[in-house]
């Protein structure tokens, strides 16, 4: 079973994040207030924040040390959905979806409901889809490691659990570890078993 | 004077593609530096880019052939190499290219400021290198930008006319360009007509360049448009 091991400072703005986090579940959901530092979180995860300073690590990898040591975002096997998707521009949506895939395309198309959407550029894309298609293209690159932020912001209520519960037997078919960040009880309740929170900058486990 | 106005329009649109297709290369590469990369020295070769851009073209010309001339120190390799600048339409290239370059690698840079460096995060969190993203990602988002770098580059090596008088000379047939052309020509007696002509194959050429440099710009902000 895998474990997650986050123990980093890292600045932000004026003030100093102080991030730890130790867990086996591989479902885990990262709520609190705009601004507290969840996307940080998740770019640190994705090896994409080096002005963090601690411990990362994943599934007995060091991905980041104190000492100094660092594995780049691409060589460590993650899929990360920023909140905007940012879909590359100047790819189709096929394109986008197989952009870095390593598995097949079209049932994770068929799952997230974009399979019609194939040939239509980014920018012709409703927010939803435009969230879908980043989700597919994370997922088709067969990550270890999911990060999703907001993944849902943009759909309604329906599609949103319908998917929320799509994803996670998704990852739990592939075993794939997830974090999510949102400020959504029901993303979180479909698609985590574990809650933490970030309050007053650090990262402490949710209540209720 | 013997002076063919079709050969200095030929050498001046050669000139002006030689050194936007030499200069695609550096202006590439030192764009993509200024626009993504802090180091040290940063702004000392930000301004050594710029030089030729507030120098006197002459003065710059002058450096040139301080370095590159016969009896500069680059002067005898490029010899060795069958490749001297000094009254060659090579040395009209090189100037040009550096007298273009500022321009050049300021478009570009422009261009790749308008990338979203999110797009090339994405990239990398997917496992692709950083080589694989620059060229699948970074470069084709930047592309218009950097093609309307090289119209600019043209068009401006198309009128050089300082640097490439001190370094290549006027030599009708070799390097007498647009511009040289006509200062020989106002240097001689009476009203020549051919002056009129190379101005305005001068003008047309410029607008022309210029009309394909702002479709290139409109392409570039398209290409980078999310909604719509």
């Amino acid at each position: 079973m895998a474990e997650l091991h986050v123990d980093v400072e890292i600045p932000l703005g004026p003030r100093r994040l102080s991030l730890t986090l130790r867990s086996r579940c591989p479902a885990i959901a990262v709520v609190g207030p705009s601004g507290a530092g969840k996307s940080t979180l998740l770019r640190i995860l994705a090896g994409l924040e080096r002005r963090a300073r601690g411990t990362v690590a994943f599934d007995s990898q060091t991905w980041q040390d104190p000492a100094g040591a660092f594995v780049p975002a691409w060589r460590r096997g993650v899929g990360w959905v920023p909140q905007d998707g940012l879909l590359f521009p100047h790819l189709s949506v096929q394109e986008n979806l197989a952009y870095a895939a390593r598995t097949q395309v079209a049932p994770i198309a068929r799952m997230l409901g974009i399979a019609a959407l194939s040939a239509r550029q980014p920018r012709k894309l409703s927010g939803g889809e435009r969230q879908r298609v980043a989700l597919g293209r994370a997922l088709a690159s067969a990550p270890r490691l999911l990060l999703l932020d907001e993944p849902f912001s943009a759909l309604d209520r329906p599609l949103r659990s319908e998917l929320g519960a799509a994803v996670a037997r998704w990852a739990a078919e592939h075993a794939v570890f997830l974090v999510v960040v949102t400020h959504d009880s029901a993303d979180v309740a479909a698609l985590a078993r574990e809650s933490w929170e970030i309050v007053d900058d650090r990262l402490v486990p949710a209540r209720g | 004077m013997q002076l063919d106005v079709l050969s200095a329009v030929r050498l001046s649109c050669a000139v002006g593609a030689a050194a936007a297709a030499l200069g695609l290369v550096p202006a590439v590469a030192v764009a993509w530096l200024l626009a993504r990369r802090n180091f040290p020295g940063k702004s000392l070769l930000s301004a050594l880019v710029l030089g030729p851009l507030v120098l006197p073209p002459v003065v710059t010309g002058l450096l040139l052939l301080r370095l590159l001339g016969r009896a500069g120190p680059l002067g005898p390799l490029l010899d060795a190499l069958g490749a001297p600048v000094t009254f060659t339409l090579l040395g009209a290239v090189v100037a040009a290219l550096v007298v273009g370059f500022p321009i050049y690698v300021m478009t570009i840079r422009g261009a790749f400021e308008a990338v979203d460096p999110r797009y090339e995060e994405v990239s990398l969190s997917l496992g692709v290198a950083p080589g694989g993203t620059f060229w699948r990602i970074t470069l084709p988002l930047a592309f218009p930008g950097i093609a309307a770098g090289m119209v600019l580059a043209f068009a401006r090596g198309l009128g050089e006319f300082g640097a490439t008088a001190i370094v290549a000379g006027n030599m009708e047939g070799r390097t007498r360009t647009i511009a040289l052309a006509v200062y020989a020509l106002l240097d001689g007696p009476g009203d020549d007509p051919r002056i009129t002509t190379l101005a305005l194959a001068s003008v047309g050429l410029s607008l022309g360049a210029l009309a394909g440099f702002e479709a290139l710009t409109r392409w570039q902000r398209r290409r980078l448009e999310v909604d719509g």
